[in-house]
């Protein structure tokens, strides 16, 4: 199959205007007429789902949460990027397109992204209409800060919960929505399955955990906005119910899944202490602003910071990329973090941890200013670990925290089959091989609240589907295929929990596909994936049956499809030959270890066709850049 | 260090429930008490028995998912912290720590310590929110607000709609809640054209749901994770009361064509 991105034609600034000329309308009329589901409510979903419901369509939105409020994307703390230039420090349209260009190191359309900074400045003018309380300035307007991979300030936040109040501005959208009938909602209800008929997406399976019926969900299109799927790594930044499993259900129905191996470890974490770990927790990229990292000089120097003379501490991200300093993107102070450790000047108990030092911003500035921009980022931290971050340096180690790749869509946000559009982090499109800070609530809420609900709109006056019902065979089989994987894990009774293995498959998963890949590894990986993925339907056990609230079996489901997907990304990443962004392959650097990317060969989308008992196929989009001609990625 | 649980076990709302006790030694003083209850819940379906269903997800205290009593305590003894907040360094080597739901009529228990809160939902759904339709917006900055009013706000909308609020207060009242969001939105000009409307309906929905009303016990403010004061349910009064003496939400005159014979009293 051709992929074809459908990018419009004509220069990158009139794009998306052609495009929104060239969408057919429904009339306010006839929009009541049509269905369209929306399948998870983070920043994605809920402004997908309240903006269709405002325009008129009915809309019906299925979440697993117990309320549309607290879907992942309520954990983004640090901000939401936007190509304002309040600041007057020389930002534009045009800059944040060649920020986050280079910044996914030449992996991502050009065409995307630059509509994707063309409309960052809609939706904080949305977001501050909607009564998002956005940090200010004494004079009353809005407040800015930096990010990583940026020489200007156009980040905008509120204190360290920007994902939280974007969130709640779309949730009182969509609870609007639900008040004026356009939208009903299904909470605790996760969906297992995609219903393809006569070659469009016509609903989902989906089974309500609180009393384990299988319900099934009708509808003329498909908006699915279910978030990343970093938690096949078992530990990562994610909440802990963050899983793949509708992306991955959509994928063996047809959707192509694109650049599975673009990860993006973060460099500021909490260090895990202990076995019993359930999840890592972030600190804020935000803190790179005013913290110093570094550690010591000399390898295996055990004194305590404070301890440490000025002139035997390495501050090596200042010292190797001075013009970026300590902000530099994620990925190259990622694997900057994990060579200093693998060279043994690595800090804590493990050894697996850097200073992230706030000294010297406090001698500056004040306990008090520090105290205001990151006061409960600091209490948390304290909180986790014991110590006071106002006193001693925090402890940083890096750990997964998004995924680039996706289930691959077109310029419209449609995937590989007809009717099914991706939106959010679900989707892979426009952050390449590494997401800049702040972008993906960006992402989420242009997909949202701008691009999904015209482009759903014109494809709906195109295809206009014929009406069908649940009766219909598609839904038959995906029902019962449905309830006969449910069965196959309760019959097991073996003798494992559905975590252990979880914890067993993300170790493998970090260790080989982590921070650096190399094809042995990965192949050592693609061995070992399928033996665990038998132990496991051998020795799986969910106590418990299907008709009631089993988290057990919700576990035991979402770790089966982590196993398929595990191995997707495993041989994506031992397929692309080189290194560029999250994807760092040891065979590929240059001499003083930089990621050496291979335009020549890889400048690709690698989307994956799902087969059914044999290897997937994979499919190339080509690249082409235009406006940003590919360069060296350099931060020095 | 050793802790021993003490869980409210309920497999339905038509079953009666109890407390079971659990010992356990597997405890270190750097694990959160939701990763012991992990722990004990990996134990329990390795001997092939239903686990302790619990709800959480963040387990940052940003999403508002978990919660439960501690002690008697919603979400524990941390002021200021959600119970995936707590970590064991915060209790005695030896000590028993009883679990149980959030009780209240307008939530509903499912199973064990998870309880539906979808009524909090329904008070947003009432009002809790600023009817602009995407594309309505004008340009971010032409709104100046002062930084106080913004700091003000956004202290108010940190509320992670937890129900630790209503599970502490002796009449099960969502004042603090409620009061909440109607500080957050009423302190921000884009709040206030629906200000007096958002105050009745929101405070009407709360009653209809079953939520007691406040008397100031002040329960409310201990127990909350945000941290959210006293102060939004003053808010939440006045503004209702504002909108009731303007005869906001009564039925509108009609409006009478010259002419129209004149009907009885
Ligand atoms: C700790 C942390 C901090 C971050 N900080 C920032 C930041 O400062 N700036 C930034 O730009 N980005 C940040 N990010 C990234 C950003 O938060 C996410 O990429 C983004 O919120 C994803 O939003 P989403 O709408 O795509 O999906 P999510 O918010 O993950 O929502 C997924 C939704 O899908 C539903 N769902 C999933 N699967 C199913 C299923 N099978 N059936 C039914 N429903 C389902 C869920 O219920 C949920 O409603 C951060 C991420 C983390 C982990
Ligand atoms: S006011 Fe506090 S206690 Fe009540 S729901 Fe909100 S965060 Fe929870
Ligand atoms: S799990 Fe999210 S607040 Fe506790």
């Amino acid at each position: 199959m051709h992929l074809d991105g459908k990018i419009p034609g004509g220069p990158l600034p009139q794009k998306w205007e052609r495009r929104k000329l060239e969408y057919a309308l429904v009339s306010p009329a006839n929009r009541r007429k049509y269905r369209v589901l929306v399948v998870g409510t983070g920043l994605a979903g809920a402004s997908a789902a309240a903006t269709l419901g405002e325009l008129g369509y009915r809309v019906e939105c299925v979440f697993f949460h117990d309320s549309p409020r607290r879907a992942h994307s309520i954990a983004a703390q640090g901000g939401i990027n936007a190509a304002k230039n309040y600041q007057n420090d020389g930002d534009s349209v045009q800059r944040l397109f060649q920020d986050t260009i280079k910044g996914g190191d030449y992996r991502a359309r050009e065409g995307n992204v630059y509509r994707l900074a063309e409309v960052s400045l809609r939706i904080i003018d949305q977001c501050v209409a909607q009564g998002v309380p956005f940090a200010r300035e004494y004079g009353g307007k809005l407040a800015n800060r930096s990010f990583g991979g940026a020489q200007v300030s156009r980040t905008f936040y509120a204190r360290g919960q920007t994902g939280q109040q974007l969130l709640l501005g779309a949730y009182q959208a969509l609870l609007r929505q639900v008040q004026a009938g356009t939208v009903r909602i299904s909470p605790r209800t996760e969906m297992l399955d995609l219903v393809v008929a006569n070659g469009k997406a016509r609903g989902i399976v989906a089974r309500d955990l609180v009393t384990g019926e299988i319900r099934t969900f009708v509808a003329d299109a498909v908006v699915l906005a279910t978030g990343g799927y970093g938690n096949a790594y078992f530990l990562s930044t994610y909440a802990r119910n963050s899983n793949a499993t509708a992306i991955w259900r959509a994928h063996r129905r047809g959707a192509y899944f694109a650049n599975p191996c673009f990860t993006q470890i973060h460099p500021t974490c909490i260090p895990v202490s202990g076995e019993h770990q359930s999840k890592l927790t972030l600190m804020s990229e935000s803190l790179r602003n005013d913290g110093r990292i570094w550690v010591p000089l000399r390898a295996g120097d055990e004194r305590s910071p404070e301890q440490i003379p000025e002139d035997q501490r390495d501050y090596y991200l200042e010292r190797r990329y001075p013009s970026y300093g300590n902000l530099t993107p994620r990925d190259v102070a990622s694997r900057a973090a994990k060579a200093v450790c693998d060279e043994g000047r690595g800090v804590g108990k493990s050894g697996l941890g850097v200073y992230l030092d706030f000294a010297d911003a406090i001698r500056r500035l004040g306990a008090d200013v520090i105290g205001e921009r990151y006061g409960n980022l600091f209490a948390m931290y304290a909180e986790i670990t014991g110590d006071d971050p106002y006193r001693t340096p925090m402890r940083i180690y890096p750990a997964i925290h998004y995924t680039m790749g996706g289930l691959w869509v077109d310029y419209d946000l449609m995937s590989t089959i007809d009717g099914l559009f991706v939106i959010g982090e679900a989707n892979f499109s426009d952050h390449g091989a590494n997401r800049l800070g702040a972008s993906a609530l960006m992402q989420g809420l242009a997909d949202g609240y701008f691009i999904a609900p015209l482009a759903v709109g014109s494809y709906l006056a195109r295809a206009k589907p014929p009406a069908i019902d649940d009766s219909h065979p598609a839904f038959e089989e995906a029902r019962k295929a449905t309830a006969a994987r449910i069965e196959r894990l309760l019959s097991v009774h073996g003798k494992r929990t559905a975590a252990s293995f979880h914890r067993e498959l993300g170790k493998l998963l970090w260790d080989q596909c982590g921070m650096s890949r190399s094809r042995a590894g990965l192949e050592s990986a693609l061995a070992r994936i399928p033996e665990l993925r038998e132990k496991f339907y051998r020795e799986i056990l969910v106590p418990g049956h299907g008709e009631s609230l089993n988290r057990e079996l919700e576990t035991a489901g979402r770790v089966a499809d982590y196993f398929e997907l595990a191995e997707l990304i495993c041989r994506d990443a031992l397929r692309r030959e080189e290194s560029c962004g999250g994807h760092f392959r040891e065979e590929y650097q240059t001499p003083d270890g930089e990621a050496l990317r291979d335009d020549e060969h890889f400048a690709y989308v690698a989307a994956w066709e799902w087969r059914e008992g044999e290897p997937p196929v994979l499919h190339k989009e080509p690249l082409v850049f235009e406006a940003a001609p590919p360069m060296q990625r350099s931060y020095k | 260090m050793r802790i021993a649980l003490e869980v409210w076990r309920q497999r339905s709302p038509e079953e009666p429930g109890r407390f079971v006790r659990y010992e356990t030694a597997e405890a270190s003083p750097d694990m959160s008490l939701l990763e012991l209850l992990d722990v004990v819940n990996e134990d329990l379906v390795r001997k092939g028995e239903e686990p302790i269903a619990f709800d959480s997800d963040c387990r940052e205290g940003i999403c508002g998912t978990c919660g439960f009593m501690v002690n008697g305590l919603a979400h524990g003894p941390l002021k200021g912290a959600a119970a995936c907040q707590v970590y064991l360094r915060n209790f005695r080597d030896g000590e028993t720590l009883f679990l149980e739901p959030f009780r209240a009529k307008a939530f509903p228990l499912i199973k064990d310590l998870v309880i539906n809160r979808s009524a909090l939902d329904r008070i947003i759904a009432a009002g809790g929110y600023v009817s602009v339709n995407t594309g309505n917006a004008p340009e971010a900055n032409t709104s100046t607000i002062p930084k106080d009013f913004a700091e003000e706000a956004m202290d108010a909308a940190a509320c992670i709609a937890c129900g630790a609020c209503i599970a502490a207060c002796p009449n099960a009242s969502a004042a603090l809640f409620t009061g909440a969001k109607i500080t957050h939105l009423g302190k921000l000009p884009q709040g206030q054209p629906e200000r007096g409307r958002r105050a009745l309906r929101m405070v009407r929905a709360a009653a209809a749901e079953g939520f007691g009303h406040c008397t100031f016990a002040g329960e409310c403010e201990t127990a909350c994770p945000k941290s959210i004061p006293l102060q939004v349910i003053t808010q939440m009064n006045r503004d209702y009361l504002a909108a009731r003496l303007r005869g906001e939400g009564r039925a509108p005159t009609r409006h009478i064509e010259p002419g129209t014979p004149k009907r009885r009293r």
